[in-house]
C-alpha cells in the first residue's frame, strides 16, 4: 500500500482550477518532488496534503485513511515553511521542542531527542540562540530539525531553499540526500528550479495548470521528456519544428521545413504527415569545422553566431539554412585548446541518430 | 580633484552634517531643557521650601535680608502621617487595577482589529480614537447620568469604570500595532506541529505581544495615577487619589512646598516601578524586539 494516495483531486478557486483532477501515490521513504512554474497548482496540493486546505472534490489517503475533516494539527504531517517561520521567541532547543510539546511527551525525552536532532543537522552548539542569531543556513536547518524532530509520517517541503544564496542552496541540497536517507522519513518536495528537483528526487511529478504533464525518474524526465512542456521546462533543449516523412520499425525520418530530413531512432508506429517537434539536447550535438569528417547520419550546415566559453563546456549558437539557432555544448576536455571554432565560422552540426526524441503535438 | 581638495570637500561635508543634526535636535532640546527640566529643579526645590503667607513660596529676602534655607519639614510632614502613604498605595491599586481590565477589554478588540481586511481597519482604528475628538470632562460628566441609576455613582466602582473608559484607547492602539505586525506563518507553523487553538494563543500570538501589552500598560498606568478630574467627578469622599491630594495642596490649601514634595514622590515612584517593569520585561522579550 502507497504511504500517500491522491485520487482525482480537484481545487477551484472561483473559475480557477488550482488543481485539476491529479492523481499520484508515494511509497515510503521517498524523495518525492512537485515541480512546476508558479502558480502550477504545486503549493495548494501541499496545503492540501498538510490540511491548511480541502480538496473541492477527490479522495486523500495516508496509510489507507481517508485525511478529510482531519484538522492540521492532527495530521501527522509537519511542513517546512518557506520562510521557516520560526518562533522568534524561542530558542533553537525551544523551537525543536515544540512539536514534542505538543504530542506530550516527557521531559527527558524531550532532551533527548532535541539533542539528537541537533546533532543531526549540525547545530550542536545552537541550542540557547534565538533565531534572529543565526544565518540563512543554520535558520534552514533549524527549521528542518523542527519538522524532522517528531518524526512525523510525511515531511512536506515549501521551496525550503528559495531564500539561500546559489553556493548554499547547492551544499544544503546534498546535505538534505543525507538527511533524508539517514532518518528513512518520507519527503514531499516542492519548487519551481528543475535543477533542484534534479538533484535531489526519486520521483519528479512536473506539474502545469493544475495538472501532472509527467511523473518519473529524473533520468527519464531528462531524457525522455513526454511533451514539448516538460522538454522545455527541464534543462536546456532544441525544439525542431517537424513532420514525419517514413516510419519503419526501427529509423523514424522527420522532415524539417528549410533543412531537408532528420534520422531519429524511435519503434513508435507514426503515420508519415504527423506533426510535432524534434528535441534534441545541446550536449548531443557536436560542432565541427566543414572539413572535419565525422560519421555521423545527422550533418548540418551553419555559422557560428554566438560563442561562450564557460571553462568546462563551450556553448554555440549556430544558425541553420532555415534560420533556426541551434544550441550546441561541446567539452573542453584537451588542456589549452578550449575555443574550437570563432563566430562567424562555417561549421557543420551532428549528432548520432539516437540522441534526440519525436515529440508528437 | 587633488586630494587636498578632496579631503577639503569630506570636511565641509562632514561640517554641514553636523551643522545639520544641530540645527535639527536643538530646538526640541531647547524646549524641554525651559518647559520641562527647569521646571523640575523648580519643583525640587520648591519642596524643599516654606510655604508663603498667602500661597505661593516664602519670599527669599524678607526687608533685604536672606532669610530661610531650606527645610525637609514638607518630607517630615508625608512620613509623619500614614493617610498620605494609604492614598499613594490605593492610588496605585487603581491604577493597576485599571491597567489589567484595560488589557482585558482592549485585547480582543485590537486582535479583532488585526484580523480584519486590510482596508477596514483604518475605520475601525478611527473609531477607537473618536471619544477624544470631544471633551475629556464632558465624557465623564456622562458616566454621572449613567452611574447615577445604578447607585454606583461616588464608588469606587465608578472610579475605575470612568478611568478604564477615558485610557482604552490607550491600550488598543499599541496592542493593535503589535498584533498586526505578527506573521501568520507562525501560527500555521504551530498549527502543523501538533498546537490546538488555544496553545496557538498562549505559546505564540501572547508571548509575542508582551512588548504591545507593555508600551500599553505605561500609557496607562502613568496618567491614571495623576489623574484628578475622574475621581472628583465619580468617586465619593474616600476615594481621593494622588492627583486630587497634589491639586489641593497647590489651590486649596496653598501649600506649595508640601504639592511640591508629593509630585516630586510621585515622579519618583513612578520611575521606579518603570525600572522595575522594564526589568522585568527585558527577560521576557527576549527574541521579540527582532520581531517587533
Amino acid at each position: 500500500m502507497a504511504l500517500l494516495e491522491i485520487r482525482n483531486v480537484t481545487r477551484r478557486f472561483g473559475d480557477f482550477k488550482a488543481v485539476d483532477a491529479v492523481s499520484f501515490s508515494i511509497e515510503a521513504g521517498e524523495f518525492f518532488t512537485l515541480l512546476g512554474p508558479s502558480g502550477c497548482g504545486k503549493t495548494t496540493i501541499l496545503r492540501m496534503i498538510a490540511g491548511f486546505d480541502d480538496p473541492d472534490a477527490g479522495v486523500m489517503l495516508l496509510d489507507g485513511q481517508p485525511l478529510t475533516g482531519i484538522p492540521p494539527e492532527r495530521r501527522p504531517v509537519h511542513t517546512v515553511f518557506q520562510s521557516y517561520a520560526l518562533f522568534p521567541h524561542m530558542t533553537v532547543a525551544g523551537n525543536i521542542a515544540f512539536p514534542l510539546e505538543m504530542a506530550g511527551k516527557s521531559r527527558d525525552e524531550i532532551a533527548r531527542r532535541v539533542a539528537e536532532t541537533l546533532a543531526l543537522v549540525h547545530l550542536e552548539d545552537k541550542g540557547g540562540s534565538y533565531p534572529h542569531e543565526l544565518s540563512g543556513g543554520q535558520k534552514q536547518r533549524v527549521a528542518l530539525a523542527r519538522g524532522l524532530v517528531n518524526r512525523p509520517r510525511l515531511l512536506l517541503l515549501d521551496e525550503p531553499l528559495g531564500a539561500l544564496d546559489a553556493k548554499l542552496r547547492v551544499e544544503m541540497q546534498s546535505e538534505l540526500i543525507t538527511l533524508q536517507r539517514e532518518v528513512g522519513i518520507t519527503f514531499v518536495f516542492v519548487t519551481h528550479s528543475q535543477q533542484e528537483a534534479l538533484a535531489l528526487s526519486h520521483r519528479i511529478a512536473v506539474m502545469n495548470r493544475g495538472r501532472i504533464e509527467q511523473l518519473d525518474e529524473p533520468d527519464k524526465l531528462y531524457g525522455l521528456p513526454a511533451n514539448r512542456f516538460v522538454a522545455d521546462f527541464i534543462g536546456k533543449i532544441n525544439l525542431i519544428e517537424v513532420e514525419v516523412a517514413a516510419a519503419s520499425k526501427v529509423l523514424l525520418t522527420l522532415k524539417a521545413a528549410g533543412l531537408g530530413e532528420i534520422a531519429a531512432a524511435d519503434a513508435r508506429p507514426l503515420q508519415p504527415g504527423e506533426r510535432g517537434c524534434f528535441a534534441l539536447r545541446p550536449e548531443q550535438i557536436r560542432v565541427y569545422g566543414r572539413k572535419e569528417s565525422a560519421d555521423l547520419k545527422n550533418r548540418f550546415d551553419g555559422s557560428v553566431k554566438e560563442l561562450l566559453y564557460l571553462g568546462d563546456v563551450t556553448h554555440y549558437k549556430v544558425v541553420l539554412a532555415n534560420g533556426f539557432a541551434i544550441e550546441a555544448l561541446m567539452p573542453n576536455a584537451a588542456p589549452g585548446r578550449a575555443k574550437f571554432h570563432e563566430v562567424g565560422d562555417a561549421v557543420t552540426v551532428c549528432w548520432r541518430h539516437d540522441a534526440g526524441i519525436f515529440l508528437r503535438d | 580633484m587633488t586630494s587636498a581638495r578632496r579631503r577639503f570637500w569630506c570636511i565641509s561635508n562632514l561640517n554641514s552634517g553636523k551643522l545639520a543634526r544641530w540645527a535639527v535636535t536643538l530646538p526640541p532640546s531647547l524646549f524641554l531643557v525651559v518647559f520641562f527640566l527647569l521646571p523640575a529643579l523648580i519643583v525640587v526645590a520648591a519642596s524643599l521650601r516654606e510655604p508663603g503667607e498667602f500661597g505661593g513660596l516664602a519670599p527669599l529676602f524678607v526687608d533685604g535680608a536672606f532669610t530661610h534655607a531650606l527645610t525637609l519639614d514638607s518630607y517630615r510632614f508625608f512620613f509623619g502621617d500614614t493617610i498620605y502613604l494609604e492614598i499613594f498605595v490605593k492610588s496605585f491599586f487603581i491604577a493597576l487595577l485599571t491597567t489589567l481590565i484595560c488589557i482585558a477589554l482592549a485585547y480582543p478588540l485590537a486582535w479583532l482589529i488585526a484580523r480584519s481586511p486590510k482596508r477596514r481597519r483604518d475605520l475601525l482604528v478611527l473609531l477607537v480614537i473618536l471619544p477624544f475628538a470631544s471633551n475629556l470632562l464632558i465624557r465623564v460628566y456622562a458616566w454621572i447620568l449613567l452611574l447615577g441609576p445604578l447607585n454606583l455613582l461616588y464608588t469606587p466602582v465608578a472610579v475605575v469604570a470612568g478611568m478604564v473608559y477615558v485610557h482604552l484607547p490607550f491600550m488598543v492602539l499599541p496592542l493593535y500595532t503589535n498584533l498586526e505586525k505578527h506573521d501568520p506563518a507562525l501560527l500555521e507553523a504551530a498549527q502543523d506541529l501538533g498546537a490546538g487553538t488555544w496553545t496557538r494563543f498562549w505559546r505564540v500570538t501572547f508571548p509575542l505581544s508582551l512588548p504591545g501589552i507593555f508600551s500599553g500598560s505605561a500609557l496607562v498606568f502613568i496618567p491614571v495615577l495623576g489623574m484628578f478630574a475622574i475621581p472628583e467627578l465619580l468617586g465619593g469622599t474616600g476615594d481621593l487619589m494622588i492627583g486630587n491630594l497634589i491639586k489641593e495642596q497647590f489651590l486649596d490649601n496653598r501649600d506649595w512646598p508640601f504639592g511640591a514634595t508629593l509630585s516630586l514622590l510621585l515622579t519618583v515612584a513612578v520611575l521606579l516601578c518603570a525600572g522595575l517593569a522594564t526589568l522585568a520585561a527585558k527577560k521576557s522579550f527576549k527574541g521579540t524586539e527582532a520581531v517587533t
